[in-house]
């Protein structure tokens, strides 16, 4: 059941001046509840830089509006589906996927590409009874639920990340992105008038998912699979056409998708929004099943519905299209002139309240203080020995799931229909879509648990850089940033000043490059039986590629020169080596120096602008070792690197090969003297010619001494890893 | 000049695709015909694109196969009307008994989404024409239930009438039967395929998955 603390019932009390009565009490708790409400977050991420030249509509509860140029916006939203996919991996996904799509649908604009972040605990972490594999279950059927869902809509799932840590262990977090894309004067306004109608329309209302923004909201400590809901690609993909049809026809004034806390939560922030009274009549709803109640059917989060708001002089318009598509709508009700939320049932008032009070949760105070982990962390900290055999480090890091080929993902994942995906997954470090006037967009999301754990601060500035250079690899120039902050309870102190510090660097890094954070989310409440999960901020970045601006991908070419832009520092401390190879936690995480991260990534677009280079790739995840190792495995060539050559200040060979330094590039050209050239007239910039692509000989040398010998066959196989163990 | 009707059923997902390439890459004019639109009869040709009709419910392509526009794409085929049908179009054809065998889980019991490599087995019907026997080239998949089988009796007529018209080359990506891609009907003026020939030409000048477009095209062009 859905709870409202004391404060808030006396709250509620005050300002209706009268004590509710039980329905009207669990609509406000619904809509209180954190995942709808934001109560604990809403004033911190209120402070972020919001506006720029491309945007037009921010962020908000519905997606986000940019524009580019020509008459075209594109829109963008991001959300999890994490409690709901831990009970159930393929419906929470799936679910999660369908939610994300109808928010786009929200704007008038026709969804175009899906992305997706994914968390799990490691794979060979043998947790059941049987000897199976929890973590290895729920990403298999998350990924059939993406998979599933995004294919039977025809919306490709371009581009994605995914990271294993133990802290995940019984539990996931999946993240979904949606674009959109559409005519800018189509954008639905949100507007409405007296006696205008009010229509649900979609999958009938059941007694499905009832309560579960709740439990959303609380610790996921028991499965609640009633909670969760039942997901009907089908119906979405039928929303998809009979609204964009119905918006290119003018039908729709307002409309909303039905997500968390169901028609509670859509009717009384609308309502609020559009600063309108609603009288609704429940008993018009179709429902799945007899005998629902006013509150089960005002709480029931049954997916694939959305409610719309039309004129008498279009209702005929969106009758012919929603009767074209077979779909089932009912006129819910009408617009007032007041401004409350009037449920009837049978004609008589179940609920009347004013919807500011109802939309507008109280905000909540929340305590914050340093996590004594953190201390602890520091005092154990040992350094680990180099070990001697660097190439079975190098093969060991390659087949590390979360740096392996993800092509065992995105190979169920419709990622071509659409025909607007120029850069497939896995060929480069973001995706890239085809606009329709010339412009291209690239996307992608980027995490990190690890490091975000160690050094909540420094880890978040460390996912925005990465998102950033992922898709300045392509050629694009960031032009807008979401994020989703996923955290434990807020109520814990500890947990609450992590999250206060991912906003604080979000909001520096955003305002020192001058990119808006165009949307948003903030999923509290994701702690397992073992405590909460590692902050896990996931950044969105979306570019932009202006015309005949080249795209650049990340395979290096036989030939190719090979250069590094940044210096490589000890900055080991969260890595996929420290943690993966050594199983520790601890050291110094990657710190983001601003003014060389925006030096560099001008450096890099200034390349690809020139037409100067091959290939680029971001060095993240691994390190150089395992950065310039996946541009060979992609491009089929191998190289010969001098690690002297690499700018560094690193005091051990392993921090210089596997650190996971900021604001670094590897770059393959044919052009290495026009490179140089352009390199070295940049004021401040650090990089290096460290050596050239060829052969099958894969080789690290320091001096004349070999450290890591191998070949490109081993690379690959060891990079196919992921695939192995989901086969097997 | 003839034209060619794109029908779109609920779920159709690559009408956009296929309409975007004929009209605005190849200039081939094509129109979308919503599939209870009693226009249909009126085009030359047909093509009934990929996508999850009716959400592939009961079997992929069974639902549409069962709508009244099949009984008018039977009576255009038997008219000689061409029809060719991508992805879910092929499985529709199958299912209305337009083309023979059937399309089931692939081997590998998940859907999947790549590039292959295909070659050109029959070249005598509308839609080969102008390609060469033996002829091979890249072609991007994306399905679930996409492996071909039909059963020894079957088979042996499908291949004795020469309605093999593509074939898997070296890369068969769901275990079809004699790694069968694409089959034609008796006449040759139906035909089914696997991959989906409306995706290559992006992001690339020139390609020979879309020859199929055009050799149909070219077909349609009064003699």
């Amino acid at each position: 059941m859905a709870d409202l603390t004391k404060d808030e019932s006396r709250y509620l009390a005050y300002k209706l001046n009268r004590e509710p009565n039980k329905i009207e009490k669990e609509i406000v708790a619904a809509e209180w509840s954190e995942h709808c409400s934001y109560k604990s977050s809403k004033r911190f991420i209120k402070m972020l830089p919001s506006k720029g030249k491309h945007v037009i509509v921010g962020p908000g509860y519905d997606a986000a509006v940019l524009d580019v140029g020509d008459g075209y916006v594109i829109t963008v939203h991001i959300q999890s589906h994490n409690h709901p996919s831990a009970v159930d991996p393929y419906g929470g996904a799936a679910t999660g996927v369908g939610g994300v799509i109808r928010d786009i649908i929200s704007t008038g604009t026709r969804p175009i590409a899906l992305l997706d972040a994914l968390r799990f605990a490691p794979l060979h972490e043998e947790n059941n009874e049987d000897g199976s594999s929890t973590s290895e279950w729920l990403l298999r059927h998350v990924v059939r639920g993406i998979g599933d869902y995004g294919n039977c809509i025809g919306v490709p799932t371009v581009a994605g990340e995914i990271e294993f840590d133990p802290s995940f262990i019984n539990y996931c977090l999946v993240d979904v992105a949606s674009i959109g894309f559409g005519r800018r004067d189509s954008i639905v306004r949100n507007r409405a008038n007296y006696d205008d109608l009010i229509i649900l329309v979609g999958g009938p209302t059941g007694r499905d998912g009832i309560h579960g923004a709740a439990f959303a909201s609380k610790t996921y400590l028991h499965h609640n699979r009633s909670a969760v809901q039942i997901p009907d690609p089908f119906l979405e993909k039928l929303l998809i056409e009979a609204i964009t049809e119905a918006v290119e026809e003018g039908a729709i004034k307002a409309l909303k998708d039905l997500g968390g806390g169901g028609l509670s939560c859509c009717l009384s922030e609308m309502s609020d929004s559009l600063g309108k009274g609603f009288d609704i009549e429940l008993r018009e709803v179709h429902v799945k099943e007899k005998g629902m109640s006013p509150l089960e059917l005002m709480l029931s989060e049954s997916q694939e519905r959305m409610l719309i708001i039309t004129d008498h002089l279009k209702i005929d318009n969106i009758r012919r299209i929603f009767d074209k598509y077979e779909l089932k709508y009912v006129i819910l009700g009408k617009i007032k002139d007041h401004h409350n939320l009037v449920i009837r049932c049978n004609e008589k008032i179940v609920a009347n309240m004013p919807s500011t009070i109802v939309a507008n949760a109280p905000l909540a105070r929340r305590y914050s203080k340093r996590p004594a982990y953190l201390t602890t962390l520091r005092l154990d900290f040992t350094p680990p020995v180099t070990p001697s055999n660097l190439t079975g480090v190098l093969l060991s890091m390659l087949s590390n799931p979360t740096i392996a080929s993800k092509d065992w993902i995105y190979r169920q994942y419709d990622h071509e229909v659409g025909l607007r995906t120029m850069l497939k997954p896995g060929e480069a470090d973001a995706s890239v879509l085809r606009l329709n006037n010339g412009k291209f967009i690239s996307v992608k999301l980027d995490g990190n648990s690890k490091q975000c754990y160690i050094d909540p601060y420094h880890g978040t500035l460390g996912c925005l850089s990465e998102a950033c250079r992922n898709v300045a690899c392509t050629g694009a120039f960031p032009i807008g940033i979401i994020d989703h902050l996923q955290f434990g309870s807020p109520e814990n102190p500890e947990v609450f000043w992590s999250f206060r510090k991912a906003v604080n660097a979000i909001n520096n890094y955003c305002k020192f490059m001058k990119i808006p954070v165009v949307g948003g989310k903030v999923s509290f409440y994701n702690e397992t039986s073992k405590g909460p999960i590692k902050p896990t901020p996931v950044i969105g970045a979306i570019g932009l590629i202006e015309e005949k601006r080249l795209i650049t991908q990340s395979s290096l070419k036989d030939g190719n020169a090979i250069f590094i832009v940044g210096t490589t520092a000890n900055e080991i401390g969260g890595s996929e080596y420290y943690e993966y190879v050594h199983h520790i936690t601890g050291g110094n995480v990657a710190k983001v120096d601003m003014n060389i991260d925006r030096l560099n990534l001008r450096s890099i677009l200034q390349l690809i602008d020139k037409n100067v280079v091959s290939c680029v790739h971001d060095c993240s995840k691994g390190g150089v070792a395992v950065a310039i190792s996946e541009m060979a495995i992609l491009g089929g060539v191998g190289f010969n690197v001098f690690i002297d050559k690499i700018p560094n200040s690193c005091s051990n060979i392993d921090s210089l090969l596997f650190s996971e330094s900021h604001s670094r590039y590897v770059i393959g050209t044919k052009e290495p003297k026009t490179v140089e050239k352009i390199l070295s007239g940049i004021e401040g910039l650090v990089f290096s010619r460290i050596c050239d692509a060829y052969k099958e000989k894969v080789t690290f040398k320091m001096k004349s001494k070999i450290l890591i010998d191998t070949d490109l066959p081993a690379i690959t196989t060891n990079f196919k890893r992921l695939e192995q163990i989901m086969t097997r | 000049m003839a034209r060619i009707g794109i029908v779109v059923f609920p779920g159709s997902n690559c009408d956009r695709d296929v309409h975007y390439i004929l009209n605005k890459v190849l200039k081939i004019p094509a129109d979308f015909v919503w599939h209870t639109d009693s226009k249909l009869s009126a085009y030359d040709s047909v093509i009934i694109p990929g996508g999850f009709t009716y959400g592939d419910r009961l079997r992929a392509g069974v639902i549409a196969a069962h709508t009244p526009v099949a009984i008018e794409l039977k009576k255009m085929a038997k008219g000689g009307r061409t029809i060719l049908g991508i992805c879910n179009g092929f499985q529709i054809l199958v299912e209305c008994g337009l083309l023979p065998g059937a399309l089931v889980m692939n081997n590998s019991r998940s859907f999947v989404c790549r590039w292959t490599t295909i070659r050109v087995d029959n070249n005598k019907t509308p839609f080969t024409s102008l390609l060469k026997r033996n002829q091979t080239f890249k072609i991007p998949i994306a399905h679930g239930e996409g492996r071909y089988v039909a059963d020894g009796r079957l088979l042996k007529s499908v291949l004795k009438n020469n309605q093999v018209v593509f074939r898997y080359f070296n890369d068969d990506p769901n275990g079809s039967v004699d790694h069968i891609a694409a089959v034609c009907n008796e006449e040759g003026n139906v035909m089914g395929i696997m991959p989906h020939p409306e995706r290559a030409p992006v992001n690339r000048s020139f390609d020979e998955a879309s020859m199929i477009f055009r050799c149909l095209s070219t077909y349609l062009q009064p003699k």
